[in-house]
């Protein structure tokens, strides 16, 4: 009965439903900055609706077994992550020792199924969408585990999800302090790239390489690629809001600062995703490994110091 | 299949293809998703990739060229699917009648399903295309009580 309620409710039906919300919220917040009108509330909805009913293509060049199965592999990683952090969120005694690392190889899973679709598809520009893919993956990695390393430093060493969530509701959010307020703005960098939004949005490229990995996907197996994104669109602040700034209560008023919270980092990834120009390759590693990487280094050793 | 077909005509993401036109039925679509006209707020979207795409809009005159290709791209487009041609070029090759290089027009090649004039026609007009193709199909639906042909 847990699990059915953690893993099918909390985690697949709540975060899709959240994630189509957030998804329009995104593409009007974008349309209103540009003076548009934008589409209306049930956009995505009708979207992945449509999907699932086109006709599904299997390119003859392709691998078959890789290319339908990896949009499959992506959904489910994502349906798992977010039952795991609902499940941290909700009960924070109950998680096991170690799902921080798991939560970690997950919200890499999405992006890996992402990379071996487009190298299965057959297609060019499909594979240098993929190798753009595992660079921005190479790139984003590094300062994304250290700014997280600030919020596991914070709360005595702690691996589990849920021992910082109450190290947090004893000593207050981590974001509050200098190391854990520059940890959080270096995830929240990270998180554009986890979700390929521009700047970072080198694999899709629409206007160079044609949507890149996503090329050759048509019908339901797009629209599970879409289904998981904008769950990750949704699990990635969750768990930002999580390790930073003390997780999301359900009940009462602490519910609708939880909602702000949510909503004011959406709007942030929006904001930036409007605002600047898309980064080539080489300069997106270059801005992780150089810069970025820099800070969290600088984080971690403030949050040694006690700061 | 009702609520599917609603939500058919709710977000068509369309796919332009410029057959040997002279740019400005191209520019002209490209008007629509300024902020003056803005076709998202109907859910249309432009999509990169034709086999994401629900609407194929052509323009230009169909050259001997370009007739292979069009057939290529059709076929790749997953169903159910819509034509628009759009400007004077690809409803009746226009100007380029007599020419050597334009054997026939686009209706000749690819079955099509709304026919936009203009030299080039306007986005106003362009969008009231679009809104009629999604009204004729309704309209299908309530008379015949079936499903439209999809193609």
């Amino acid at each position: 009965m847990t699990y059915l309620l953690y893993v099918f409710l909390l985690g697949f039906l709540l975060t899709a439903v959240i994630g189509f919300l957030a998804s329009w919220f995104d593409r009007k917040l974008t349309a209103r900055l540009q003076y548009r009108i934008g589409p209306p509330l049930l956009q995505p909805l009708y979207d992945f609706l449509k999907l699932l009913e086109k006709e599904t293509l299997i390119p003859k060049a392709s691998s078959q077994f890789t290319f339908v199965s990896a949009p499959l592999v992506g959904l489910i990683s994502a349906i798992t992550v977010s039952a795991i952090l609902w499940a941290s969120n909700m009960d924070p005694q109950k998680t096991f020792i170690g799902d921080l690392i798991v939560v970690i190889y997950l919200f890499l899973v999405p992006s890996i199924s992402i990379v071996l679709g487009g190298f299965a598809s057959g297609n060019p520009l499909a594979s240098l969408g993929a190798s753009r893919e595992l660079k921005l993956l190479l790139s984003y990695e590094l300062p994304f585990i250290l700014a997280i390393l600030v919020a596991v430093i914070k709360s005595d060493f702690s691996l589990r999800l849920g021992e910082i969530l109450l190290a947090q509701a004893k000593n207050g959010m981590v974001a509050v302090s200098w190391s854990g307020g520059l940890a959080m703005l270096i995830a929240v960098i990270c998180m554009q790239g986890k979700l390929a939004l521009v700047p970072f949005d080198t694999p899709e490229a629409e206007t160079e390489i044609a949507h890149g990995v996503m090329i050759e996907y048509s019908g339901a197996l797009l629209a599970a690629y879409h289904l998981m994104k904008n769950m990750m669109l949704f699990a990635l602040p969750f768990f930002i809001i999580i390790v930073y700034l003390g997780g999301l209560k359900v009940k009462g008023l602490p519910l609708l600062y939880g909602m702000l919270e949510y909503v004011g980092l959406v709007a942030f990834l929006t904001l930036i995703r409007n605002t600047n120009p898309r980064f080539r390759t080489e300069q997106v590693l270059k801005f992780f490994w150089g810069p970025v990487t820099m800070l969290a280094a600088v984080a971690v050793g403030l949050a040694l110091g006690d700061y | 299949m009702r609520l599917l077909e609603k939500v058919f005509l709710k977000s068509l993401w369309v796919f332009h293809l410029a057959t040997g036109s002279c740019n400005n039925c191209d520019i002209e679509i490209l008007d629509c998703l300024t902020p003056r006209h803005d076709i998202e707020r109907f859910g249309m979207l432009l999509t990169g990739s034709i086999k994401h795409a629900d609407v194929l809009m052509v323009t230009g005159a169909v050259n001997r060229q370009c007739i292979p290709r069009i057939k290529r791209v059709y076929e790749q487009m997953p169903k159910p699917r819509l034509v628009v041609a759009i400007g004077e070029c690809a409803l009746s090759r226009g100007v380029f009648m007599q020419s050597y290089n334009c054997p026939m027009p686009l209706d000749h090649v690819i079955p099509v399903d709304v026919y936009i004039p203009g030299c080039p026609p306007r986005p106003e007009a362009i969008m009231a295309g679009l809104l009629k193709l999604i009204e004729r199909r309704k309209e299908n639906r309530a008379e015949t009580g079936r499903e439209n042909d999809s193609r």
